[in-house]
């Protein structure tokens, strides 16, 4: 049996998880999934559809936001009770938590990353490195295979399965699992409405829109392709656009049906982070920028003159 | 306040990577090397601390010797001192580098109140190093912090997702792991670069163990590099795109 963690937020899905439910329903065995605390209950019909049998919820008076090492606590009473051939989450920032902490109660190997996985003894994996520029090929010497699913490395497919059962249990929590937790939220640099990760549009800035002022066209233009906005690391760390706006290694990774990039020239890092978009838009004045290369058209021109013009003609068009 | 930043030396990769003929290593004969992005506002959060507060700032990394080089490089920002754990030169699994971090700690006379790593080390990123240390030395940690203040024994933290910000507190001592944004880390002085030659390195040994998650070899990605199809230039191109954006359904 394959166990895979599905992350959500209060409840809210990561999609991310559907995606690492699909590679495990690869491997060929049973596959049964858990969430971390009561609300993510609520996701048995989605996770049931996507091919787990079960779904065992992680319930506790002190499991009320992200608490990553609770998470792994939970893990680990499940792994223990269950001992599947292998745990599976997905490659974000919070499923490689999740499962490290895991590994770290264990004592056991965990590969993050992982494109493809093949169970066996040992355990074989293809992993991401250089922020996906590099796969490394590795054995895990472990009976228990604890990985972590590469972002948008296998498309989520339903197995049109009908809603998992549901089995609660109660992790041995202690104090210190719990110690570190979410206090507050706030909306803070998000704009609220449409998400980077969620966009199905993202309308990006680098270098080349000049400064904060310029960033008004490409809001028009993600505001009228029911986008959000993007940009690369540059304008972050030159204070233009907050950084939960930052798509690449460093920021977050995307991939939207659509990503236009106007004036990024596309470092490696940014690359990193869009590549997988479905089709890629190039706005830029050097007919050399990297980022050609890894686009499916582009203009060669100013962005301040193109970005408007195109505003303007899809505003028409759409009448 | 008594503060610990880990660090690992990295190939300085440019735009293209090459790999060794056994395919087990970049090739690096013609690379420069530094340190991991996040690893510098690591370093910065660690001096602004104890500019403010009082106290030390020491390294740590586990490499090869020529790690002294990234080692003097962040004394010159204004740590106080160094620990360098010698490798045999190649690279350890996750839970052997852990292992000999979490020994080295331990053996360290200064308890530190913080411990700072940066998210992910540029080329392996296994994301669990902090974690497995945090969990031997019995700490909290709290991952992917993009602001870090230090109030009354408590590291107060916000983790930037994508729905806004996390705010989370937790007391000292505590291990954090920050994010790229966290502040602006400072270029070494030329005083600074003086006075780091004489700070002092602490070498170490440690014995490699049995890797657990062995490297068999790397291989580059295939490229998803496929070439734009230029629709022309300037505004007078905007039909065709509008033709594109219409064809794949953007609006």
């Amino acid at each position: 049996m394959i166990l895979v963690l599905i992350d959500h937020d209060r409840g809210e899905l990561d999609q991310l998880s559907l995606r690492a439910l699909t590679a495990a329903r690869k491997l060929g065995q049973d596959v049964e999934a858990i969430v971390i605390s009561k609300e993510g209950a609520a996701l048995a019909g989605i996770v049931g559809e996507y091919g787990a049998k079960v779904l065992h919820v992680a319930t506790h008076a002190n499991l009320t936001d992200y608490t990553p090492m609770a998470s792994g606590r939970a893990l680990k009473d499940l792994v223990e009770k269950l001992k599947p051939a292998a745990v599976l989450a997905a490659g974000s920032p919070r499923g490689n938590e999740q499962l490290a902490h895991l590994a770290a109660f264990l004592d056991l190997p965990m590969a993050a990353e992982c494109s493809e996985i093949t169970l066996g003894s040992p355990h074989h994996v293809l992993r991401a490195r250089w922020a996906g520029n590099l796969i490394e090929s590795a054995n895990v010497h472990s009976d228990l295979l604890i990985a972590s699913v590469l972002a948008f490395s296998t498309e989520p497919e339903s197995v049109n399965g009908g809603a998992a059962s549901v089995s609660e249990f109660e992790p041995s929590l202690q104090p210190s699992d719990y110690a570190v937790k979410v206090l507050s939220r706030d909306a803070g640099e998000s704009k609220g409405g449409v998400t980077l990760v969620d966009a199905k549009v993202i309308v990006s800035g680098g270098r080349g829109v000049g400064g904060p002022d310029g960033f008004g066209q490409i809001e028009e233009l993600a505001n009228l392709l029911g986008g959000t906005v993007g940009c690369s690391r540059v304008v972050t760390s030159s204070g233009w656009r907050p950084h939960a706006e930052q798509v690449g290694q460093t920021g977050t990774k995307v991939a939207p049906d659509l990503y236009i990039a106007a004036g990024i020239s596309g470092a490696m890092q940014h690359i990193a982070g869009m590549k997988n978009s479905k089709t890629i838009v190039v706005i830029n004045t050097d007919p050399e920028a990297p980022i050609l290369s890894y686009a499916d058209y582009a203009i060669i021109g100013d962005l301040h003159q193109v970005i408007p013009a195109l505003t303007s003609a899809i505003r028409e068009a759409k009448g | 306040m008594d503060i610990l930043v880990c660090l690992k030396r990295v190939p300085l990769a440019g735009g293209t990577l090459i790999l060794t003929p056994d395919s087990r290593d970049i090739e690096t004969k013609h690379l420069g090397f530094g340190i991991s992005p996040h690893e510098e506002n690591a370093v910065e959060a660690g001096v602004q601390l104890v500019e403010q507060m009082g106290g030390t700032l020491t390294l740590l990394t586990l490499g090869p010797s020529d790690a002294e080089e990234q080692l003097r490089s962040q004394l010159a920002i204004g740590a106080t001192r160094a620990v360098l754990i010698e490798t045999d030169g190649q690279e350890w699994d996750p839970q052997g580098t852990a292992a000999a971090l979490i020994d080295a700690i331990n053996a360290e006379e200064t308890k530190f109140d913080l411990i700072i790593f940066g998210a992910e080390s540029a080329d392996s990123a296994g994301y669990q190093i902090h974690i497995r240390v945090a969990h031997a030395l019995n700490r909290p940690i709290i991952t992917n912090v993009k602001s870090m203040k230090v109030e009354n024994g408590v590291a107060v933290c916000d983790r930037v997702v994508a729905a806004g910000r996390e705010h989370y507190e937790v007391a000292l001592p505590a291990i954090v792991t920050v994010r790229d944004g966290l502040n602006i880390p400072r270029y070494p002085s030329v005083p600074g670069r003086m006075q780091a030659r004489k700070k002092p390195v602490d070498m170490k040994k440690a014995e490699p163990r049995v890797p657990k998650l062995e490297k068999v070899n790397l291989a580059l990605a295939p490229s998803k590099a496929k070439g734009a199809e230029v629709l022309g230039n300037g505004a007078d191109a905007v039909p065709a795109l509008v033709e594109v954006l219409k064809k794949i359904g953007a609006f």
